[in-house]
């Protein structure tokens, strides 16, 4: 089955936009996606009809909404093949799902001298909230290299993997490579020396099939506006033997079970972990947004995003100057190149005014361009709407910019 | 009209001839690629405004009761505006420089790369422009 490029275009009102007099070309997919009709009308149509606080009102309202948020946590339970409901947790995003792993996992069961792995390629949240409870435990973070590709150096990574080692934090897929991380063989070997991992899938949701059963993940986060629902949502995965041993991260509202001023007893799963009213009608759109992928179809979108990043691979790779990062064999989406003696910034400034958005600078991966000894790219990254006409156009005044430029 | 002022309007006339973004843009190159002055010596971490993305490197001299600036900037579009920016502030006393107003940017219609969030380092630039002026009449009276 192939995606009806033209049909989905439609769904995605900002698409019709102009911007400066000219036709939208949307290339900064990987800092955030459109959102479709049917994921604005649920936000439309909750706070005209049906808005109430969730799982504590007896009345109408409140039942359709405390549903609504439930079956939405199953629709992400079903969409990424979790074991159950309850091992998903609601949160602000990505970054917020990693720091409530990292601080309630530290505070249980990091010491002073462990250790805690991460690679180069991550993005700032999934290196620093593990810096904070380093510094906080005096634990040490260790980091895996990569290849010049692109790739995890597979030999570093089994290296630092020792008894020391408390957790294992990587990527799926790479911000700002592309690189798709074989995870579960990095999450094989994390867990031959009995050593949990947390998996980073904010770039990896909208355009692979994720099942964590099948990674054996025991930690997978990700975020809703990266896969066109709204922002200020995300998910915790936990296995539920790990998210029971984790002690609660803030406390409020929801997650209590009782509370006397001597001891307040917590919630049963996922509730322990929702403090305070949650994003529910943020939760029940990204339900929406879910189930209008997988209606398209994650393998067909996959097929289409594949195709778009190898003609745009292909056709900048004839540009002048120009030079790929991260050019791994198995790569999503993603396409971050530097221009010999042109600056990011001023390609990005000025493809703005032709109406291309792109994303230029470090893309919160300073370490990692640190090491390549770049001051940033450019990154054009893909959606499933986007078209191999708008990467020509995007080539067009890539040819145009670079000769003001030069 | 002060000398400032003056330079001010000169800027906005040349800008006044283009009502294309690009055409706009490619001046402002051309500005920026006749940006020369800064000397390797001052081209230090000392005098680097950092921008998130484009570096600016910022250097003063008081000479003879005027204030002299020299600065540059790896990226052009940045470079361009550093240029005009230069070209208004330089050689004037710190009084006038304390007390004038970039307007000129607006008038241009580029006043997007004011925004502190714009991360071009413009906006701490012309911050570290009045610091200049403030610290040199201070030293000089």
């Amino acid at each position: 089955m192939s995606l009806n490029v033209a049909d989905i275009r439609r769904q995605f009102p900002i698409l019709e936009q102009q911007v400066y007099k000219k036709d939208l070309v949307y290339f900064d997919n990987a800092a955030t996606t459109q959102k479709p009709k049917v994921v604005i009308d649920v936000l439309d149509e909750y706070y005209k009809k049906y808005n109430a606080n969730i799982h504590r009102g007896v009345h109408f309202l409140s039942s359709h909404c405390t549903d609504a948020t439930e079956t939405a946590r199953k629709t992400v339970q079903h969409f990424i093949n979790a074991k159950h409901a309850h091992e998903i947790v609601f949160t602000r995003g990505t970054t917020e799902s990693v720091n409530l792993v990292a601080q309630s996992f530290a505070s249980e069961f990091i010491n002073e001298g462990d250790e805690i792995v991460v690679t180069r390629m991550e993005h700032h949240s999934n290196i620093v909230p593990w810096q904070l409870v380093c510094e906080k435990y005096g634990a040490k973070l260790k980091v895996v290299d990569i290849y010049p590709d692109g790739t995890i150096n597979m030999d570093s990574f089994k290296a630092a993997l020792n008894a020391k080692v408390k957790i294992v934090a990587f990527t799926h897929v790479s911000n700002t490579l592309g690189t798709i991380n074989d995870v579960q063989t990095m999450t094989r070997q994390a867990h031959s020396q009995d050593i949990p991992v947390l998996i980073d899938g904010a770039q990896a949701v909208q355009h692979t099939h994720v099942d964590v059963q099948e990674i054996d993940a025991d930690f997978y986060v990700f975020s809703g506006h990266k896969i066109y629902a709204p922002t200020g949502i995300g998910v915790l995965y936990g296995k539920e033997e790990w998210l029971e041993k984790l002690p609660p991260w803030q406390g409020g509202g929801e997650m209590i079970d009782q509370v006397t001023f001597e001891k307040t007893t917590f919630n049963e799963l996922p509730f322990k972990f929702e403090a305070g009213t949650p994003n529910y009608i943020g939760a029940i759109a990204m339900g929406e947004a879910l189930s209008y992928v997988s209606n398209n179809g994650i393998d067909a979108i996959k097929k289409h995003e594949d195709d778009l990043l190898n003609y745009a691979t292909e056709r900048i790779t004839t540009v002048d100057g120009v030079r790929i990062i991260g050019e791994a064999p198995q790569k999503s989406s993603v396409l971050s190149f530097v221009v010999n003696g042109v600056h990011p910034y001023d390609i990005g400034v000025l493809l703005d005014k032709t109406g291309i958005a792109v994303r230029t600078g470090n893309h919160c991966t300073q370490p990692l361009h640190d090491w390549y000894e770049i001051p940033g790219t450019v990154r054009a990254s893909f959606a499933m709407y986007n078209t191999k006409a708008e990467i020509d156009y995007f080539m067009d005044k890539m040819q145009q910019v670079l000769e003001m430029l030069r | 009209m002060s000398t400032i002022d003056e330079k001010q309007q000169e800027i906005v006339d040349e800008f006044s001839v283009f009502d294309d973004w690009m055409d706009k843009y490619a001046y402002l190159i051309e500005q920026g690629k006749e940006l020369t002055g800064l000397k390797d010596e001052h081209r230090t971490d000392n005098n680097v405004i950092s921008g998130c993305q484009s570096k600016v490197w910022l250097h003063a001299e008081y000479n003879d009761g005027k204030i002299v600036f020299t600065a540059d900037s790896d990226a052009v579009l940045t470079k361009g505006l550093v240029a005009m920016v230069i070209k208004v502030f330089s050689n004037e006393k710190p009084d006038a420089i304390i007390n004038a107003e970039p307007w000129f940017i607006k008038e241009i219609g580029l006043e997007e790369n004011l925004s502190p969030t714009r991360s071009n380092g413009l906006n701490a630039m012309l911050k570290q422009i009045k610091f200049y002026a403030m610290a040199f009449k201070a030293k000089h009276g």
